[in-house]
C-alpha cells in the first residue's frame, strides 16, 4: 500500500485522504501535481529537442552544429534563452498591444495543452478524455488562431501577408488530417487516447492503415509549418512572415512552440499509428512505456528533420493543390475503401471479437486483407499520377511546338 | 478518475498553460532594458517608411479557401460518431455514412470544377 502511494498519481488523493485530508482538497492536490508534470515536462523538453533539430540538420548540411556550450553543445539553448530574456523587447507603435502579447502565449498553450490527453504509460495519463481525439484537432487548430493574432496585431504588412497564407494552408491542411483519423477511430472504435492504444495491443493502426498513416504524417508535417511546407517563414518572400516583429522573449516563445509543436505532433503519430506506449513487459512496468513512446515518436520526428533539411519550399499554390486535389480526395477514397473493406471482413467474421483484439494471430486476417487493400490503392494512385503527369508533358511540349511553329511564321512577314 | 475529475484537469491545464509560458515573459520584463524611441518603434519595412494602414481589405481567395474549408471541417465532425459506432452498425446506417461522404465528395467536386481550389 505504501508503495503505491509514492509511485502513481492516480493513488495520490487515496492516499492523502487516508492521511487524514479532506477529500476535495486531496482530489485537487492531485490534479494539480498531475497538471504541473503534465505541462511543465514539455517545456523542459523543448531544450532538447531544439538542440536535437539544429544538430541533426547541422549534420545533414555538412556543418557540426552548436558545440561550444556544454557537452556536445547541449546547453547552449540555455545560453540562448538567457539571451533572448535579457534582450529589449519592441512594440511597434501601430500594434494592438494586448493581442501582440497574448499571441506568443496562446501559440505556446496550443502545444502544451496536447500533451495533457497523451497517454505515457497504461496507467499514467493526464485526463483520459472520451473526446480525446476531437480535443487534440481543437486544440491545434489554436496555434492557428496564435499565428492570425501575431500578424493581425504586428500593424506590418509583411506580418499580416504572412499570417493570411499560414491560415489558408494551416486550415486547409486540417481536412486531410482529419479524414485520416477517421480510419483508427474505425479500428479502434474509442476516441479516448488510451483506447486507441490499447486497441493496438494486437497490431499497430500503420500496418493496418498505412495510407491513413501516411496522410496524417503529411499533413501534420504542414500543420507545424516543416519544410517543404515552411511557407511560414518564407524568407525570400515575406522577410520573415507572421513574427517578423516580435522581439527578445516574445519571439523566442514562438520559435520554441514551433519546435515543441512538431514534436508533439510526431507523439501523436507514434499514440494512434504506432502503438503508443505498447511493447513487451509494459503491463508489469508501466514505466517502460514512456521508453517506448519516446522510441517510437523520436523515429518519425528525424525523419521530419532530415525531410526540413534536404528537400526544397513549395510555393503556396502548388502546396494548396497539393492539399486539395491530392491528399483531400485520396484520403476520402481511402475512407470510403477502407469503410467498405472493413465492413465485408466484419460480415464475414474475420475481425477479432472483443475478448481477443490483443492477440497478435486474431488480428492477422482482417490487418492482411486491410494491408492489401491499401497497398493496391497506393499502385492506383500513383498510376494515375504518372499518368496525369505524363499527359500534361505531352500537353505542354505540344503547346511549346505550336508556339514555335507560329512565331517562326510570323516574324518573317513582320520584318518583311 | 472520474468524467468529472478529467475535465478538472482539463481546467487547471488550461489555468496553467497560460501560466507557464508566462513566466518567461515577466522574467524578461524584469530584467530587460527599456529604451524605446521613434524609430526603433516603427514598423519595419525593409527601411522604407510604410504606407497607408496595415489592416486593408484582403483577397476574396481567402475567403473563398476559408468557406471550403468550414462545409468540409463542420461536415466532417459528424462522421466522428459514426466511425466511432462503426462495428456495430447495420447496413443501412453505414450506407447512410458512405452517402454523407459521397455528398462530401459531391461538393468537392463541384468547388473543383467552380475553379475555387485555384490558388489565384
Amino acid at each position: 500500500m505504501e508503495a503505491q502511494c509514492i509511485n502513481t498519481l492516480e493513488t495520490l488523493a487515496p492516499c492523502l485522504v487516508r492521511g487524514g485530508m479532506d477529500p476535495g482538497l486531496a482530489q485537487f492536490l492531485s490534479i494539480a501535481a498531475g497538471v504541473l508534470i503534465v505541462s511543465g515536462l514539455p517545456l523542459l523538453l523543448v531544450i532538447i529537442f531544439i538542440w536535437v533539430e539544429r544538430k541533426i540538420a547541422a549534420r545533414v548540411q555538412d556543418r557540426l552544429g552548436p558545440n561550444r556550450v556544454g557537452p556536445f553543445g547541449i546547453l547552449q539553448n540555455i545560453a540562448d534563452a538567457v539571451k533572448l530574456i535579457i534582450k529589449e523587447d519592441i512594440t511597434p507603435a501601430g500594434a494592438d498591444r494586448l493581442i501582440y502579447t497574448a499571441a506568443p502565449i496562446v501559440a505556446m498553450l496550443s502545444v502544451i495543452l496536447i500533451w495533457s490527453v497523451v497517454p505515457f504509460t497504461p496507467i499514467h495519463i493526464g485526463a483520459d478524455l472520451d473526446i480525446g481525439v476531437v480535443y487534440v484537432v481543437a486544440i491545434g487548430s489554436v496555434g492557428t488562431l496564435a499565428i492570425m493574432m501575431a500578424g493581425w496585431s504586428s500593424n506590418n504588412k509583411y506580418a499580416l501577408l504572412g499570417a493570411f497564407r499560414v491560415v489558408a494552408a494551416l486550415v486547409s491542411y486540417e481536412v486531410p488530417m482529419i479524414v485520416a483519423l477517421l480510419i483508427p477511430l474505425m479500428l479502434a472504435g474509442t476516441m479516448s487516447m488510451q483506447g486507441i492504444v490499447e486497441a493496438q495491443q494486437g497490431m499497430w493502426f500503420v500496418i493496418s492503415a498505412p495510407i491513413a498513416a501516411l496522410i496524417f504524417y503529411i499533413s501534420n508535417m504542414a500543420e507545424t509549418g516543416r519544410a517543404p511546407f515552411d511557407l511560414i517563414e518564407a524568407e525570400s518572400e515575406l522577410v520573415a512572415g507572421y513574427n517578423i516583429e516580435y522581439s527578445g522573449m516574445k519571439f523566442g516563445l514562438f520559435m520554441a512552440s514551433e519546435f515543441l509543436h512538431s514534436f508533439t505532433v510526431n507523439l501523436l503519430f507514434a499514440v494512434i499509428f504506432l502503438g503508443g506506449w505498447s511493447g513487451p513487459f509494459v503491463h508489469q512496468v508501466p514505466v517502460l512505456g514512456v521508453v517506448y513512446l519516446g522510441i517510437k515518436s523520436i523515429i518519425p520526428y528525424i525523419f521530419t528533420i532530415v525531410f526540413r533539411s534536404t528537400v526544397p519550399r513549395v510555393r503556396i499554390d502548388q502546396m494548396m493543390a497539393f492539399n486539395w486535389k491530392f491528399l483531400v480526395p485520396v484520403s476520402i477514397v481511402n475512407v470510403l475503401l477502407v469503410a467498405f473493406v472493413l465492413k465485408v471482413v466484419q460480415e464475414l467474421g474475420l475481425s477479432p471479437s472483443p475478448e481477443n483484439v490483443h492477440d497478435f494471430a486474431a488480428n492477422l486476417p482482417q490487418t492482411a486483407i486491410l494491408l492489401v487493400t491499401n497497398l493496391l490503392m497506393g499502385l492506383v494512385t500513383i498510376n494515375i499520377l504518372r499518368n496525369a503527369g505524363r499527359r500534361e508533358r505531352i500537353a505542354d511540349q505540344n503547346r511549346a511546338l505550336r508556339g514555335a511553329e507560329r512565331d517562326s511564321a510570323i516574324v518573317p512577314t513582320a520584318i518583311s | 478518475m472520474t468524467v468529472v475529475n478529467e475535465w478538472a484537469f482539463i481546467g487547471v491545464s488550461m489555468a496553467v498553460a497560460w501560466i507557464f509560458p508566462a513566466l518567461p515573459l515577466v522574467v524578461s520584463w524584469i530584467f530587460r532594458p527599456r529604451r524605446p524611441n521613434a524609430i526603433k518603434m516603427a514598423t519595419y519595412e525593409c527601411g522604407v517608411e510604410t504606407v497607408g494602414d496595415t489592416w486593408v481589405q484582403f483577397k476574396v481567395q481567402y475567403y473563398l479557401n476559408g468557406l471550403v474549408f468550414l462545409v468540409f471541417d463542420v461536415e466532417l465532425i459528424f462522421l466522428f460518431p459514426w466511425a466511432i459506432a462503426y462495428s456495430q452498425l447495420d447496413f443501412f446506417a453505414f450506407g447512410a455514412g458512405l452517402l454523407f461522404i459521397f455528398l462530401l465528395t459531391d461538393a468537392l467536386i463541384y468547388a473543383w470544377k467552380k475553379n475555387a481550389l485555384e490558388w489565384q
